[in-house]
Parts: structure tokens; sequence; C-alpha cells
């Protein structure tokens, strides 16, 4: 839609707002059920979880936190997240808003039940942390051959 | 006495940009010293190069796309943040200077801080004791 408004745009740039426009489209589309360990909405930090038949990707959504004080562990197939973020105060400063979060944190996400608990990896940039779990080599489909 | 603060949020219809694409409503923090005003907000994924800050009369609008790398063909399976737009906009008072805000962007968390103009800082009425 971006795209037919403004002709000039670089195909780079178009090509960034139609893979932003496909990952509005996968997250943003369906009602969930509700997991048994799940937290309710507006929980920090929000989480995204997506899966490929090889991997599965979970999205934490950590502004500010820092990486040394997250505490990641995975038992079968529930992954845990804890940590912390204390925001500064701002001593004499009246604060109008703070909506932000600040605290101690911890979310448990139910993977499906084929992850390897064995291959997890992990890292933190612009305040995502992304972590990736591989799934079992049996539970990837496999294409079968007709005789 | 000082003045009141204002810096009032705006519904995001109140943005004159006519987008299908949900938008991102960032969580803030905002406070007040002498100096100014300081604004905190969290925006997770959004790089540097992808987060515009323009102030158009007393407007302040942010705005930003977040970006995270994903494997071809994912599905998703749970979806907390279901966009990757980022935008909210506040109207500034007039004692403040949006020409020289300063802006940080570390680790998805964007601070602003917005300078009172030098004459009208609040000034200190020393008490003489005689």
């Amino acid at each position: 839609m971006f795209n037919s408004l403004t002709p000039f745009e670089s195909s780079l740039f178009g090509e960034f707002r139609r893979l932003e426009q496909e990952m509005d489209d996968l997250f943003g589309r369906r009602p969930w059920p509700i997991g048994i360990r799940s937290a309710a909405r507006g929980s920090f930090p929000p989480v995204n979880v997506g899966a490929t038949p090889g991997e599965v990707d979970v999205y934490l959504f950590t502004p500010g936190v820092d990486p040394k004080t997250l505490d990641i562990s995975i038992q079968q197939n529930v992954l845990s997240v804890s940590g912390e973020r204390r925001l500064p105060k701002n001593e004499n400063a009246d604060y109008y808003r703070q909506e932000r979060f600040d605290g101690e944190f911890r979310r448990a996400i139910t993977l499906p039940e084929d992850v390897d608990p064995d291959r997890v990896e992990a890292r933190c940039e612009n305040g995502i942390l992304h972590i990736k779990v591989q799934r079992r080599e049996a539970a990837r489909p496999r294409q079968i051959e007709i005789k | 006495m000082a003045q009141t603060p204002d810096v009032a949020t705006k519904q995001p219809a109140d943005v004159q940009r006519s987008e299908r694409q949900a938008v991102l409503n960032p969580p803030v923090d905002i406070c007040e010293n002498a100096e100014g005003i300081t604004l905190t907000a969290d925006m997770p994924g959004v790089p540097k190069d992808r987060l515009t800050i323009e102030v158009d009369k007393n407007t302040l609008l942010i705005e930003g796309d977040a970006h995270f790398d994903m494997p071809d063909g994912i599905q998703a399976l749970y979806a907390d943040i279901r966009s990757t737009r980022y935008r909210r906009s506040f109207s500034l008072s007039p004692e403040l200077e949006p020409n020289n805000i300063d802006a940080t962007l570390k680790d998805g968390v964007l601070t602003l801080k917005i300078p009172k103009r030098a004459e009208l800082r609040p000034r200190r009425i020393e008490v003489r004791a005689d």
C-alpha cells in the first residue's frame, strides 16, 4: 500500500516494507489459545514465538535489560526466562508518567514438544532477546518417495 | 510557582496519517526537573536508522520500525507483539525548547531530553534573613 503511494521509493525500502507487512500478517492475525503457563496480557516482557520445521524462535522484548541479569533455562519443552530491569530514578524530578516496567520478571514459555533442549542459542540485539531452539530431526517433515 | 507541565498524549487517531498497519504505542516514562523534561520510551527492536523524531510546531512525534531477524518460512505460534511499527506523539508546552532535544537510543530504549528555555527556567528565590 505504501509502495503505490510513493513510486520513487527505493526498491530496498520497499522490500523492507514488504517483509514487515508479512511479519505483521504473521503475528497479527489469530486469536491465541491461552497456554497453561502463559502470563496475563501486558506482562513484561512481551513474547513472540514462531516456528519453522527445523527450529523454534522465541523473541522476548526486553529493552534496557542488562543481558547479565538474564537467566535462561529450558526443561524439556518449557523455556523459562527471568531477569530484572531496574530503572534509574531521576532524583529531584517530578514524574508524570511511569508506564515502563521496573523490577524483576519471569516468564515461562511452552514450546512444541519436539524441541531439543541441548541445542539452544540466545542473543540480544536492540533490546530483543532472540532464543533459537532446534527441533529434533525425527519431527521434521520428510519427503516420501513413491516407488 | 512552577508552570504546569503540559505533555499530553494524543490518541493515534489524531495523527494525520492513514495507514492500515497496526501501530504500537510504546510505554513511556516522563519526568521533569529544573532543566527540562526527560522522556524515556521502550522501543525494542528499533535500530537507530529506523527511528524518526519530529517536532512540528508544538507536536513531538516519535516513530520507529522494529526489525528482527527471522528465518525463512517461519509460522507464528504465539504473539504478544502484533506489529512492528511504533508511534506516539505528545504536545509540548511553550516553555520547552524543541530545537535542542537530545536523543539517545540504547538497547531499544529511547531517551529524549527536552530542555526548557533558559529564561523560563524556574529561579530559586533566596530569602534573606535580616
